[in-house]
């Protein structure tokens, strides 16, 4: 196992490099195109030496190298992010600590759906392999992984608010209101379908293992067979892999269901930032994400590593 | 190819081509046999017959305004009715499709097929620092998030791009560039791309550092074979029906893609029409209430796409890893 540990430590050291070069790269794209957040605040009229007052105070006007350099000196030295310019000068985790709690909240609430429906109806799936059921519920399930959630949300808005009248169509308030379900389900769906298709993919695989037979042979009920020994052998790799690529899922899902329901969340937040060049906001969005990134495929990697010896053995082939 | 000619005589010329064709044909042919892979198909063709033949068949053109018949329900002139200005909506699909097409079509040339394979094969039969230099490249582009990262690029890069293409029409003395939406399709592509061909370059890597070890391979190097010729001649054949089902599989992602960057106002701007905006105009509170087919049409040519994608790419899966079945 000491290679495992090496590997893990490999892989835990790359990920200041990735944050430096992820900071360095959005640092600089950000700050290349025209315009700046002093002259998409100031609009129209402006005063020219007010404006350049301004952007002399945050140091705007210095060359992008040198922005960069007093950027990570603070950042390093005193965790010090900036501050929004958007925001008047008011400190980012207070700017973007609340948005974060609402979208987290609807994604944790789409990331338990996900896994409590998507599961059993992917094992119910591959029990009924050749019977009419199976391709039936493959197909949608694609069909629901295809769409996108800015086709999804309107079509919901349009059924549940429009047509029926039985939810809000925006917004969101307490945990239990009706204002949830409908960027819960958008959320969701694409995620209780990929689940669903992964775990009867690995469900069939196991059905036909020598242990599944010898456990029908020694007289178990098919529920025992299923419950005890299909399932929990099928569904670890599940669980495993699709953490990580739910977590994807649902920050880009975020975008299209904050910003067609009006919820005031990181999504709808990143893409207001960006339109208004709040580049201290956007810098700490973007480290924040892919460290949740890389963290999630480290941990997605080692539960593979640790559930599956093929895989171990393939990856330290291959990095 | 030509490169036959390099290798050593005791290879019949033909035979790893012909094997490698022969792979692919046999797929092609288990592929027709299913019913939905040839519906799949059929969706996908007209799909792009349409955009691609719109400015000769579309029946209006897409920014024509008629204010007579704005929000019209379905009719014979309007088949799927018209929106606020009067504009047509068979036509302002079929616009879109275009878009789409010219889109899905340069990425998947570059982002799903060129870059991966080239730098697939070269990280893993090079190995060495190229490898490391590629794969470290790639693990660096995949741990960004994509989305918020396409959203910035092209939101703040749009201005220069067309700077570029305005200065490019000054060299080539064709001033069509910039009215035809030019930089916009190609700063979608070029993000498309640049973050595509990670997931692609990676599988490829895989398969020739297996392949490498392989006797066939390592009776072409005693035999002297060029290393172009050990590539194209014995590699490739192997790696296309991978490069295929791959390729496939990005075309519904890259199709959405550039949807959800255009539904952001970040993608293909106005008056160029795009699936994304579209969808936009549609989904406003009160035309939901009023005039739901405006979202109706552009949602379900979206979905119908996307999924017919998605489900010709499982069935390229299929018959390519008969295994999987």
């Amino acid at each position: 196992m000491e290679g495992l540990a090496g590997y893990v430590i490999r892989r835990l050291l790359f990920l200041p490099l990735t944050l430096l070069i992820v900071s360095f790269a959005t640092f600089y794209i950000t700050r290349w195109g025209p315009g700046d957040p002093v002259s998409v605040y100031s609009g129209q009229y402006r005063d020219e030496e007010a404006f350049d007052r301004v952007r002399h105070k945050y140091g705007l006007d210095k060359p992008i190298i040198q922005q960069y350099g007093i950027y990570m000196e603070r950042l390093l030295l005193h965790g010090d992010l900036g501050v929004s310019f958007r925001y008047r000068d008011r400190e980012i985790p207070e700017v973007i600590g609340p948005k974060i709690w609402v979208s987290v909240r609807l994604g944790l609430y789409a990331f338990i759906i996900t896994f409590a429906v998507g599961i059993p109806v992917g094992v119910f799936a591959a029990i009924k392999q050749g019977t009419w059921l199976d391709p039936l519920l493959i197909s949608v399930f694609l069909f629901f992984q295809s769409v996108p959630s800015l086709v999804t949300v309107p079509m919901l808005v349009l059924l549940f608010a429009v047509k029926l009248d039985w939810l809000p169509a925006g917004g969101v308030d307490g945990i239990f209101s009706k204002s949830m379900v409908i960027p819960t389900l958008a959320l969701s769906l694409p995620g209780i379908a990929g689940v669903a298709r992964l775990a009867r993919a690995t469900t069939l695989g196991t059905l036909h293992e020598d242990f599944v037979r010898t456990a029908r042979a020694k007289g178990l009920a098919e529920r025992d067979v299923i419950g005890r020994h299909v399932a929990r052998n099928s569904l670890v790799p599940v669980m495993t892999t699709v953490i990580g690529l739910s977590l994807v899922g649902l920050i880009e899902g975020a975008f299209f269901t904050e910003t067609l329901l009006g919820i005031p969340g990181i999504g709808r937040f990143v893409f207001e930032s960006v339109n208004g060049r709040d580049y201290n906001v956007i810098l700490a969005i973007v480290l924040l994400i892919t460290t949740a990134f890389v963290l999630a495929n480290l941990v997605v990697d080692l539960a593979l590593i640790v559930i599956d010896p093929r895989v171990r053995a393939q990856r330290m082939l291959s990095r | 190819m030509s490169m036959a000619a390099t290798t050593a005589g005791f290879e019949a010329p033909s035979a790893g081509a012909a094997r490698g064709e022969s792979l692919t044909r046999r797929a092609m042919r288990r592929l027709l046999r299913k019913k939905v892979a040839v519906l799949c198909l059929v969706v996908i063709a007209v799909f792009y017959a349409a955009g691609a033949l719109a400015p000769w068949v579309a029946p209006y053109g897409y920014a024509e305004q008629n204010l007579d018949v704005s929000f019209q329900g379905p009719s014979w002139d309007h088949p799927f009715g018209t929106d606020r200005n009067g504009r047509d909506m068979l036509s302002r699909s079929m616009f879109a499709a275009r878009t789409t097409v010219v889109v899905t079509l340069a990425t998947v040339a570059t982002g799903g097929i060129l870059l991966p394979l080239t730098l697939g094969m070269l990280a893993g039969y090079k190995g060495g620092w190229a490898d490391s230099i590629i794969m470290r490249a790639g693990e660096v582009l995949a741990s960004m998030p994509g989305l918020p990262m396409l959203i910035l690029i092209s939101a703040t890069m749009r201005p220069k791009f067309v700077g570029w293409v305005e200065d490019a029409e000054g060299w080539i003395g064709w001033g069509g560039l910039t009215g035809s939406g030019f930089a916009d399709y190609f700063l979608i592509f070029f993000v498309l791309s640049l973050f595509g061909w990670v997931g692609g370059a990676r599988l490829i890597r895989t398969q020739v550092l297996t392949l490498r070890g392989s006797e066939y391979v390592l009776a072409a190097e005693a035999a002297g074979a060029s290393t172009a010729g050990i590539l194209f001649r014995h590699l490739l054949p192997n790696i296309m029906p991978l490069v295929i089902v791959g390729a496939s599989a990005s075309l519904g992602a890259i199709a959405g893609t550039e949807i959800a960057l255009t539904f952001l106002g970040v993608g293909i701007q106005p008056p160029q029409p795009s699936f994304g905006a579209l969808i936009t105009d549609g989904a406003s509170r009160t035309v939901l209430e009023n005039h739901p087919q405006l979202l109706l049409v552009p949602a379900s040519i979206v979905a119908s796409l996307i999924f017919a994608f998605n489900l010709l790419g499982d069935a390229l899966n299929d018959v390519f890893t008969p295994r999987a079945q």
